[in-house]
């Protein structure tokens, strides 16, 4: 019961007028990046991080948490009205969605798909609240090597769960720690790969590699795309609202099957995309009407909705609890605790715990927020997308540009941004993850130093990765993902010489 | 290739997906070189004292060179039918690079004039190119936008932003 109360301190904490406000503020913010093409949670959040700077660190994790709620809740506006995905991880939800608009139910499918992540998420931030302290009691405990062990695991399962070839997420992955080493050398003071180019001993930053790779990549592949917004109209009010809610419980199963899938997925860093798709997939396998799956109905709504935002918000217990973030996103607010001077990691939990609470309360809060606001002004939120591209891209563009800039006050940063930019659009073309590539660079240099240390009490031997139970059975699952997609193959391969 | 391929292909001019993937390996593959090598400038080895600073850096300089050569195998050898797909075609690229280079062009601005007058400028003259919008109505919402951003940023944030070589905005103090 340890955990109630300290949720009800927190609950204390968040419910400031102020914070209220910035709850509103965040979540209005996010749905409108959600909705906006190029501006996503992640790199939305890394342009805003700068302007948190001043305020008090649980403001901002609270406004910047809730912008994130905001775009997790905006993504499915533009799949279902417009057919396009404003998020990744709302690929999924055009798959029901769009043809529930088109049968003229855009508004149950909102509302469906509204409620889904609300429950997705509130199940998810359940799972924090009871979890998250274990987890990081848990890891006061642990050496380097078992910190090493977490994020091999984490960089493991990237390669286990992606749905991309291997060896490009291999590739993207090891290129965010190249880029991660570059400039001084924490250990020995040493400057790496700068190839005498002073301007880069501060090294590469991850919050100008999310904005290029996520805003400025995304605008050109929409330009190529040949954005043309041809969107139904939503109609959304109380009636529809609550004829949708009484149907809904009957999909229980469905939804209980993708909050676990999210949260499995959210923690060990698979992500909300893949969280969606899978669920979106095994609904479709277990349902018994799995064969109307595509041609508009509830469930298929449900499933990826429900998952992507388990997912996202699950994201955040590993970010939380042991300072590793499971996604994107997750890595930039973690950025953003280090700004405002906080250590992120498992003693967050002891020595900052108006801080966790505070963040924890405001999830339930800022969910709650978020649904009573997407409810209420999707008509709004929709007619933003009716604003021209040509109008929208060079604003866009301009306030990547910003963001970019105010990390570090760097010219050069710009510039870097732009160079992110053509990396992502190629790399979305051709495949090649981002997100390995973004979390590589977040978590480069920690996971350097973990090994270092881990290899310096070892005296070089590889085997204190395999000393005890706890690092070998990480190290093992690691492994295990590792060669995951191998023994698939190798499973197809068997069979088909077989048959 | 049979002749309906063909025929695709010559109606869809563009860059292969094929020279793409190789392209992009190549360039990776230069990459892990880059490091290997700066990193065994720096000692990869394990001396009386611990890792070298090279140590870490050099085997992922490695694991990039082995992905990104067996990416281009998987492309030169493979079974794949990427070659047939087109990873961009020219009428696209064109839309991508008119909007990627008047980025470039707009960052180059921020470098002399600011970001403020450059961004009122590249938002309007964006608007005239592709939007094709009247002038008035283009110029205005340019310069709106650059005073949100001014009074946001300078005036309520207190978050100085760049103001380039040749600050035209000196005369009002900022």
């Amino acid at each position: 019961m340890e955990e109630i109360n300290a949720l009800f301190h927190g609950f204390s904490v968040a419910l400031t007028p102020f914070n209220l406000l910035l709850m509103f503020i965040g979540v209005t913010l996010g749905v409108i990046i959600g909705v906006l093409p190029g501006l996503g949670g992640a790199n939305g959040i890394a342009i805003l991080l700068p302007l948190t700077f001043t305020m008090p660190p649980t403001s901002a994790v609270i406004m910047l948490s809730c912008i994130y709620w905001g775009a997790l809740f905006g993504g499915a506006i533009t799949s279902i009205l417009f057919n396009i995905p404003g998020e990744p991880w709302s690929v999924a939800t055009t798959f029901d969605g769009y043809p529930m608009a088109q049968q003229g139910k855009a508004g149950e499918a909102l509302t469906t798909a509204f409620t889904s992540s609300f429950v997705g998420a509130f199940f998810a931030v359940v799972m924090i609240t009871f979890l998250a302290p274990l987890v990081a009691k848990f890891a006061l405990q642990f050496g380097p090597p078992e910190f090493f062990s977490v994020f091999f695991l984490t960089f493991c399962s990237f390669i286990g769960m992606g749905k991309e070839p291997p060896f490009k997420i291999v590739a993207a992955m090891m290129l965010g720690f190249a880029l991660a080493a570059v400039g001084i050398d924490t250990v020995t003071g040493q400057l790496r790969l700068i190839f005498g180019w002073y301007e880069l001993m501060r090294g590469f930053d991850f919050l100008i590699a999310v904005i290029g790779l996520f805003g400025i990549g995304e605008i050109l592949l929409s330009m190529e795309e040949g954005l043309s917004f041809s969107g139904r109209a939503a109609k959304i009010n109380m009636r529809i609202v609550i004829e949708t809610w009484k149907k809904l419980p009957k999909y229980w199963l469905t939804s209980l099957r993708s909050c676990i899938i999210g949260c499995w997925m959210g923690i060990t860093p698979g992500g909300a995309t893949p969280a969606s798709f899978m669920s979106y997939g095994i609904a479709k396998r277990m349902s018994p009407d799995g064969a109307k799956f595509g041609t508009g109905i509830a469930e298929g709504v449900i499933a990826p909705e429900t998952a992507a935002h388990a997912a996202g918000t699950a994201a955040l217990l590993p970010m939380l609890s042991l300072g590793i973030p499971g996604s994107p996103t997750a890595a930039v607010l973690l950025g953003g605790l280090l700004i405002w001077g906080l250590q992120p990691g498992p003693l967050l939990f002891v020595e900052q715990k108006d801080f966790v609470w505070g963040l924890i309360a405001s999830m339930y809060l800022g969910n709650i927020a978020g649904l009573i606001i997407v409810l209420t002004c999707v008509p709004l939120f929709a007619a933003i997308l009716r604003v021209p591209f040509s109008i929208i891209a060079p604003v866009i563009i301009v306030i990547c540009a910003i963001g970019a800039y105010t990390v570090h006050n760097a010219m050069l940063d710009i510039w870097l941004m732009l160079l992110f930019g053509v990396v992502g659009y190629a790399f979305k073309k051709l495949s090649y993850p981002m997100a390995p590539l973004v979390l590589a660079l977040v978590l480069g240099d920690q996971a350097e130093s973990a090994f270092r240390q881990s290899m310096l009490i070892s005296q070089g031997d590889v085997r204190v990765f395999f000393s005890n139970w706890l690092v070998g059975s990480i190290m093992g699952l690691g492994l295990l993902l590792l060669v995951w997609p191998f023994i698939g193959k190798l499973k197809v391969a068997l069979r088909k010489s077989a048959a | 290739m049979n002749d309906k391929q063909n025929s695709g292909e010559l109606a869809r001019p563009g860059i292969s997906v094929r020279a793409a993937e190789i392209a992009v390996a190549l360039i990776i593959l230069g990459l892990g070189g880059l490091v290997v090598y700066d990193s065994a400038r720096l000692g990869f080895r394990w001396v009386e004292d611990g890792p070298q600073a090279g140590y870490f850096p050099f085997y992922i300089g490695v694991f990039i060179c082995i992905s990104s050569l067996i990416t281009l195998g998987q492309v030169l050898f493979g079974r794949t039918r990427s070659e047939h797909k087109v990873f961009v075609e020219w009428a696209p690229l064109k839309m991508v690079l008119s909007v990627l280079l008047p980025a470039a062009v707009f960052v180059l601005g921020i470098q002399v004039i600011g970001i403020y007058v450059a961004a009122a400028a590249y938002i309007a003259v964006f608007m005239v190119w592709l939007g094709k919008y009247d002038w008035g109505k283009s110029v205005f919402l340019g310069i709106a936008v650059s005073v949100v951003t001014f009074m946001m940023f300078e005036v309520w944030f207190k978050v100085p932003l760049f103001k380039g070589a040749y600050n035209p905005l000196g005369f009002i103090g900022y």
